[in-house]
């Protein structure tokens, strides 16, 4: 059988959850271990942590999370942010992560891919690629969510990676991430056709249609989900949400919801199977 | 007073899942490297993720292979988990040919990169499901598992009994059908990730601990 992972993806900034637009303008959501668990309950294949300030202070700080949510949660789960080193690697395997997500270090030193997946094996190395559409329609990599320029082009650094050593693929199309207009089914196609490795589709999704729209017209093995999730989980969970430091106002407005249709795990599920995509439920 | 279960630490893969798993259906389990750890259990626990030279070198360089060998040998329960199971057998194709504890008969083979004009990604890294091959699930850690019930992989290379006997169940990826798990005597191990799979991988503990009589 060849089935499909939904894998919700959580961005934390200090003790929060976080979720921004392009992978900026970061508003906070709530307690990463809620959200956590309510996913874990409701069926998520796997979960993504992605600590996205670390990058820019060299350092992940996911380490507490990811040990208490460890204990609960027995799916597996994949921590990135900020991870320079073997050692950091080795660090967040220890307090609970299976897999590490690489991105910023990995397109300064390259070698960090080779090395750590000789160590650690192919399948715990997840690249993360940030796409960004160029004016003359070429994909280059950003680092940092987005905001630094490389000058690699995309499809050179995927295929590059897998070369390297890495065991699978986040590509996020940065242009599309936190708006809710579908994934970038031009960019994930031409991944999935240039290398051997599964890659997880990222950036876009606002109602159950696209992720069965992804899945259908590219190769890729994991639609990876954000805000569809996380405004369905607080819409339920509205007492949550209004204890929260930070930016409360924001979601009891609910002002950007207006793109997305919010639903659960297994809403997606359920129209994944009606359209003969395999996935486990 | 309960009994000993060694979670053999290598150096490699991620032990603390495993570690909380063996804890949450109550089972008394150590992380250890440690020779005289390993000699007094009652059972071990050998997971593993990663590349089967680096671990086979790994377990050689700590002296654990040969103690392991013994204890199997002399009836200890042992629970083998992805590349732990991977390191039961005789040989690897992995990165060159690499020698394994030799357990069991058989030949550790990576996934082709084509089958039947279809490009097959690897690594298997999915939900898949398991189903029955001969033996009876009954009486091992699978009891309350049901046919077709999906499990957790993560995973480049399976393993290749010479005797099929041994197979416990099948699992078929993308057109490809191998063994995902395995029993024979007091040696049971699975490809996929029980600590990985939700209640139900859980319950796979708890049952090894129960039929072994670690709990």
């Amino acid at each position: 059988m060849k089935t499909v992972r939904i894998i919700p993806r959580l961005d934390i900034k200090g003790p929060n959850l976080v979720k921004g637009i392009h992978l900026e303008g970061l508003r906070v959501l709530g307690k990463p271990a809620d959200f956590a668990k309510f996913y874990y309950d409701e069926g998520a294949d796997e979960l993504l942590f992605m600590d996205v300030v670390a990058s820019l202070y060299e350092r992940n700080s996911l380490h507490n999370i990811i040990r208490e949510t460890a204990k609960s949660i027995f799916i597996p789960i994949t921590v990135g942010g900020g991870l320079r080193t073997i050692s950091d690697i080795k660090d967040v395997l220890r307090v609970g992560a299976d897999k590490v997500c690489l991105n910023t270090a990995a397109l300064k030193n390259p070698q960090l891919i080779k090395d750590a997946s000789r160590m650690f094996g192919s399948s715990t190395i997840v690249v993360a690629i940030e796409a960004i559409k160029e004016p003359d329609g070429s994909y280059l990599a950003y680092t940092d969510n987005g905001r630094e320029y490389t000058g690699v082009d995309v499809f050179e650094w995927s295929q590059k990676v897998v070369e390297l050593g890495a065991g699978e693929i986040v590509i996020t199309s940065v242009d599309r991430e936190g708006t809710g207009q579908g994934y970038d089914i031009e960019l994930v196609s031409k991944i999935t056709n240039l290398v051997s490795v599964p890659v997880i589709a990222h950036g876009g999704a606002g109602k159950k249609e696209h992720i069965v729209d992804i899945l259908k017209s590219s190769n890729a093995s994991s639609a990876m989900i954000s805000s569809l999730f996380h405004y369905h989980f607080i819409k339920d969970n509205e007492s949550r949400a209004s204890n929260l430091e930070g930016n409360v106002e924001f979601l009891n407005q609910k002002r950007s919801f207006h793109t997305f249709e919010p639903c659960q795990i297994k809403d997606v599920k359920n129209n994944l199977i009606e359209n003969q995509i395999e996935c486990r439920i | 007073m309960s009994k000993k279960v060694v979670i053999i630490d290598y150096q490699l893969g991620n032990l603390f899942s495993v570690k909380q798993a063996c804890d949450i259906v109550g089972i008394n389990a150590i992380i250890s490297s440690d020779k005289n750890d390993i000699l007094n259990a009652d059972a071990l626990i050998l997971p593993g993720v990663g590349a089967f030279i680096e671990a086979m070198n790994n377990l050689i360089k700590l002296e654990l292979d040969t103690f392991i060998k013994q204890k199997v040998k002399n009836g200890t329960p042992i629970f083998g988990i992805c590349l732990g199971q991977q390191l039961l057998f005789t040989k690897s194709e992995e990165f060159g040919s690499g020698n394994g504890l030799d357990l069991i008969p058989g030949t550790i083979k990576r996934f082709p990169e084509n089958f039947e004009d279809r490009l097959i990604k690897v690594p298997h890294i999915a939900w898949n499901t398991i189903y029955k091959s001969g033996q009876n699930w009954e009486l091992t850690a699978l009891k309350e598992i049901c046919n077709n019930e999906f499990m957790y992989f993560i995973h480049s290379y399976f393993v290749k009994p010479d005797n099929d006997s041994v197979v416990l169940t099948l699992t078929n990826y993308d057109g490809i059908e191998f063994c995902s798990s395995i029993q024979h005597n007091n040696i049971f191990a699975t490809q996929f990730h029980p600590e990985k799979s939700s209640d139900k991988g859980v319950s796979i503990y708890k049952n090894w601990a129960v039929i072994n009589n670690i709990i």
